[in-house]
């Protein structure tokens, strides 16, 4: 392994990707305690809806599209496929998730034609080559980070501050209590989503420009490991996802570093299987107690 | 009589599924003697993954079939002159699809099959045809395996060990390069095999070489970019899909990377070469033909493309010739030359006359070795012009 | 007492009947015939998905390791069952690897030419599920302490550890790392595979209708009140993962004979939504439901929708009939069974429910499960 700043600079950078779709995973558990499977799958779509709108498009045109079509796309998922499932077992909902996950991915599949896309107009200025401390990278690399620092404040001050977040927290804290106080569940998981979304739409955003290529499996693994993140902060709390989604980013970059990439990813489920046998709260999680 | 119901309706799927079978192995037989009335249609199975990893390079060896198949669409068995018609099946690209498409073909009576672009799929493949005894073509499969393993399978291109040597020779003597890192993805038989071809070959000229996987669906590829740094290594061997691929040369150029990447044939696609276009990047590859070998197929495919909107997006976008699309269109008259030699669109008597058919492509000679591999001594080096967003000629290289 | 004989006496018939249907099958058409490849393939998700309903639908756990136990069972029989002569083409990059005994050449070393293979075959088969078992234990200890979705993701994940080792080149002299493992034999056609899934789903269905099947169905109702019942819920569910983890692995060991080819590669976190998927449209709890939604999903997708993806369907010729229509209109009716018919097309009942009159049904389900 030669000099660690490298591998640290892109790990951090790797951890802002995560942390901004595990927001979105911790979010939707924190409420209605369901796994969504399909977000790494909304990611995946912002991807190929950016490659789209910025092959026909200029681009202040085709980043706010990008960010409001993947939020009314996480919008109707919620609408359509959990809203009716409300009263349902746990099992259901999850199962309406993978179908979701599985009916996003072979839609995307039939109209790309099952071929990955090459992102062909990057994002000016953020896709160009940087020299930082004498290491080249891209100057996505470091906006990352900035940007996810900047939008977890943002998210921080709209949950503890503004009505809908008071609601966010009423809901996730209880459920039927909640809805007994006039909260409007519906809306208030619907923002949620959108929430989730968004932050979505600007990850993908950014790790597209980072590594130019959507295919229609590319959501999975960066959403898989989103969610051990906000599993090893400790799911439902937003700190968490963000310092476990960094703490994931950089380890993996290290890994690759001592040369035992064959385990990247298997070391991030173990990382998660320890966690959960371990400590199930996480690093913040709040100790639930389960109704019976 | 919801139960009467029930039954009947099972036993009428029972029946119907007797019946299924039946009937098309009734067509079966009777189609073969009405078409050597009328000379009728000859069938060629097209044994290709539309999508999956490899859906590009897929898509691109079709293309190379389907031109062919317009420029020659009839053929003369036994006096009697046939339409040839293609049936294409999606494999998918991995091995479990394999089997399942296969036996999609033998259903549709094809007299010979071509494809597919990938080993892993044509070994799966491989077992079927060799059950139906119907001969098989292998186009850009390069693993020793397809044919060593199989009686019906038949190759037109150049196999591992010998384009893993070619690499090996032209990064350690031509470039001058003593250091080398390989790049495979972990489960892909084909970026492993060619690894391992490559290593041998290297260590055996003096040289070092670091060998890393990346798990399949990796998107970052700056960390192993910077391994090769630390090692030094003057050139990344990266025997990956295309997708991989560009993400490498995008990965490869943020990060600074001086040395030579070095592709393999996967590489020869236009989507690869145009995610070099503008970096600062050196990337050679070793393929199958270089565009602008036969100026009259250039030209005519070139046409046809352009003129064919469904044909141009599955070359992604533009009317640049790969190599794999000349592979194909080499395999196609190599199947035609075979119905020629057998005189019957009978599966059995095209096997039995592959051994002899000689083709001159726009490849290259064409004809099998007792195994059924082509017989090629040499690969065309490319490299990517970084400024035109075009691949050009380096060299011819061969094993010595 | 007379109509539940009558039932019976149905099923056994229609159950009779496919068997006569596969042989028919096997003896008129080639082995090669895409519907004898369909039925195979069928019968290897029938039992998957039977192991998966057994754990999920049955005993209320929700697990996604089902393609790492899968992994297993295959890699299992196509180690034992290559023929020593062609390792050394299989293992071409690791010197004929370092197993070199091959069971059914083995086994007919006694038991002669025809016998001996296919008692070499079950045996790599039974021994993939034993090993899955095994695993299943160890993998048990920690994570079936976890609650529903944890356990779901933990599973996941463990099947994503196991693909990576199988594919580490370290274990290559074993594995074969990343390589495919061929050349090993399959058992037979249509018919022998109805007949060994058939086998093998008996089992499954006796231990459902056992002390055990009702034990882990309370479990699924409502654990805190089976726990007061007096059934040891570590213990069960325990049993129900190492046995829902060992018909999984023969499974696993039936898909490498169907394929005849294995690759870690090809058992993806995918191929466990896919069977969970078919368990869900069949209808959780029922076993028929596992069966019939394996036979007419794979019909539909490896043979009769093909033409949904290549421009040709019932006749009818539309451009947006192309690649991928298949997969799209598939999973639209996933989505719609999981949110409008949730309970699948079977719901929890089985075979001979259905030759029973509605009212009836409803009373008599427990007893015949």
């Amino acid at each position: 392994m030669q000099g660690l700043l490298p591998y640290l600079i892109n790990g951090v950078s790797v951890g802002g990707q995560y942390a901004l779709i595990a927001i979105g995973y911790t979010l939707v558990y924190g409420i209605l305690r369901l796994i969504n499977f399909a977000h790494g799958d909304v990611f995946m779509v912002a991807g190929l809806i950016m490659v789209y709108s910025s092959a026909t498009l200029p681009m202040y045109l085709a980043i706010p599209l990008v960010l409001l079509l993947t939020v009314a796309l996480g919008f109707v998922i919620e609408r359509a496929a959990y809203k009716p499932l409300r009263s349902a077992p746990r099992m259901s909902l999850m199962i309406s998730a993978i179908g979701v996950s599985y009916l996003i991915q072979n839609l995307a599949f039939y109209f790309t034609g099952g071929l990955p896309q090459p992102v062909t107009n990057a994002i000016p200025w953020i896709s160009e080559n940087v020299t930082v401390f004498g290491e080249s990278t891209k100057r996505v690399t470091l906006v990352t980070p900035v940007l996810t620092a900047v939008l977890v404040a943002a998210l921080v001050y709209f949950i503890n501050h503004t009505k809908i977040g008071m609601g966010m927290r009423a809901v996730s804290k209880d459920f039927e209590t909640a809805l007994l106080m006039g909260i409007k569940i519906n809306s208030v998981i619907s923002m949620t989503f959108v929430v989730g979304s968004f932050l979505a739409a600007v990850g993908a955003m950014l790790y597209f420009t980072n590594y130019p290529s959507v295919a229609i499996t590319s959501g999975g693994m960066p959403g898989l490991k989103a969610f051990v993140a906000a599993v090893f902060g400790g799911i439902g709390s937003i700190p968490g996802a963000v310092v476990g989604a960094f703490l994931i980013g950089i380890s993996e970059e290290l890994i690759k570093g001592i040369g035992y990439s064959t385990f990247s990813d298997a070391f991030t489920f173990a990382l998660l299987i320890v966690v959960l046998c371990v400590r199930p709260t996480g690093l913040f999680g709040e100790k639930v107690t389960d109704k019976v | 009589m919801k139960k009467i119901l029930a039954l009947v309706l099972a036993l009428a799927m029972v029946f119907a599924l007797a019946a299924c079978g039946g009937k098309s192995a009734d067509t079966a037989s009777s189609s073969a003697p009405a078409a050597d009335e009328s000379g009728g249609v000859v069938k060629i199975g097209v044994f290709e993954p539309q999508t999956g990893d490899n859906g590009a390079g897929g898509k691109q060896e079709i293309l190379g079939m389907q031109y062919a198949n317009y420029v020659q669409p009839t053929v003369e068995i036994g006096g009697k002159t046939y339409e040839v018609k293609l049936e294409i099946v999606d494999n998918r690209t991995t091995a479990e699809n394999g089997p399942s498409a296969a036996a999609e073909l033998m259903n549709r009576d094809v007299s010979v099959v071509l494809g597919s672009y990938g080993s892993g799929v044509s070994m799966a493949g491989g077992a079927v045809f060799a059950e139906a005894g119907v001969p098989a073509i292998g186009v850009t499969c390069t693993n020793p395996q397809v044919t060593s393993d199989c009686d019906v399978y038949y190759r037109i291109c150049f196999l591992d060990p010998f384009q893993g040597t070619v690499l090996a020779n032209y990064a350690y003597n031509t470039l001058g390069v003593t250091s080398a890192y390989t790049l495979a993805m972990l489960g892909s038989d084909y970026d492993q095999g060619l690894v391992y071809y490559f290593t041998e070959a290297f260590k055996a000229l003096g040289g070092t070489v670091k060998n890393e996987d990346f798990p399949e669906g990796s998107a970052n590829f700056v960390s192993y970019i910077n391994n090769a740094k630390a090692e030094g290594a003057g050139v990344i061997f990266a025997p990956v899909s295309t997708n991989y691929a560009q993400l490498i040369i995008e990965a490869a150029s943020a990060q600074n990377f001086e040395g030579t990447l070095l592709g393999s044939d996967t590489w020869d696609n236009n989507m690869v070469v145009e995610s070099a276009q503008g970096k600062a990047v050196t990337v050679d590859i070793t393929t199958f033909y270089q565009e602008g070998g036969n100026a009259e197929f250039d030209s005519g495919i070139k046409e046809w493309i352009n003129a064919n909107a469904d044909a141009k997006t599955n070359n992604g976008g533009n009317d640049m010739v790969s190599a794999v699309t000349a592979m194909g269109y080499d395999a196609y008259f190599t199947a035609l030359e075979a119905l020629k030699a057998a005189g019957s669109t009978e599966p059995s008597a095209v096997l039995a006359a592959l051994p002899g058919v000689h083709y001159t492509g726009v490849s290259g000679e064409i004809a099998f070795d007792e195994i059924g591999d082509a017989k090629r001594d040499a690969a065309y080096i490319k490299t990517a012009n970084t400024e035109t967003g075009a691949w050009d000629f380096v060299t011819i290289q061969g094993v010595n | 007492m007379k109509t539940i004989k009558r039932e019976y006496l149905l099923t056994a018939l229609i159950l009779l009947a496919v068997l006569v249907g596969a042989f028919v099958l096997d003896a008129s058409l080639p082995s090669y015939h895409i519907a004898i490849k369909v039925v195979k393939k069928a019968c290897v998700y029938s039992l998957v998905a039977v192991s998966m309903n057994l754990l999920n639908g049955f005993t209320g756990l929700f697990s996604l390791g089902q393609a790492g136990f899968m992994l297993l069972g295959a890699y299992s029989y196509a180690i034992l069952c290559i023929p020593v002569a062609k390792r050394a083409g299989v293992y071409q990059y690791f010197d004929g690897g370092i197993v070199q005994f091959s069971l059914p050449e083995f086994f007919s070393g006694f038991l002669g030419g025809t016998v001996g293979p296919v008692v070499g075959m079950l045996c790599a088969l039974l021994f993939g599920g034993l090993l899955t078992a095994l695993c299943a234990y160890l993998i048990g200890l920690p994570v079936l302490r976890l609650k529903s979705d944890y356990l779901a993701i933990a599973t996941l994940g463990f099947a994503e550890i196991l693909r990576a080792f199988f594919q580490w080149n370290a274990l290559g002299p074993l594995t074969n790392g990343s390589n495919l493992l061929k050349n090993y034999p399959d058992i037979g056609g249509a018919a022998a595979y109805i007949l060994l899934v058939g086998v093998f789903i008996a089992v499954i269905l006796l231990l459902v209708n056992s002390t055990y099947g009702r034990a882990f169905m309370a479990i699924r109702d409502d654990e805190v009140a089976a726990e007061a019942m007096g059934i040891n819920l570590a213990h069960h569910k325990r049993m129900a993962f190492i046995i829902s983890s060992f018909f999984a692995g023969v499974g696993g060991g039936m898909l490498a004979m169907y394929m005849g080819t294995v690759q870690a590669l090809s058992f993806k976190s995918a191929m466990t939504y896919e069977i969970l998927l078919v368990v869900v449209m069949g209808g959780i709890g029922s076993i028929t439901g596992s069966i019939i939604t394996s036979f007419l999903y794979i019909a539909g997708l490896e043979w009769l929708l093909r033409g949904l993806d290549s421009g040709t369907f019932l006749g009818i010729s539309s451009p947006i009939f192309k690649n991928g229509f298949r997969m799209a209109i598939v999973s639209v009716i996933i989505m719609v069974v999981v949110l409008f018919f949730r309970k699948g097309i079977m719901g929890d009942r089985e075979l001979p429910d259905l030759f029973r009159p509605r009212k009836k049904a409803a009373k008599k389900g427990g007893e015949a499960k």
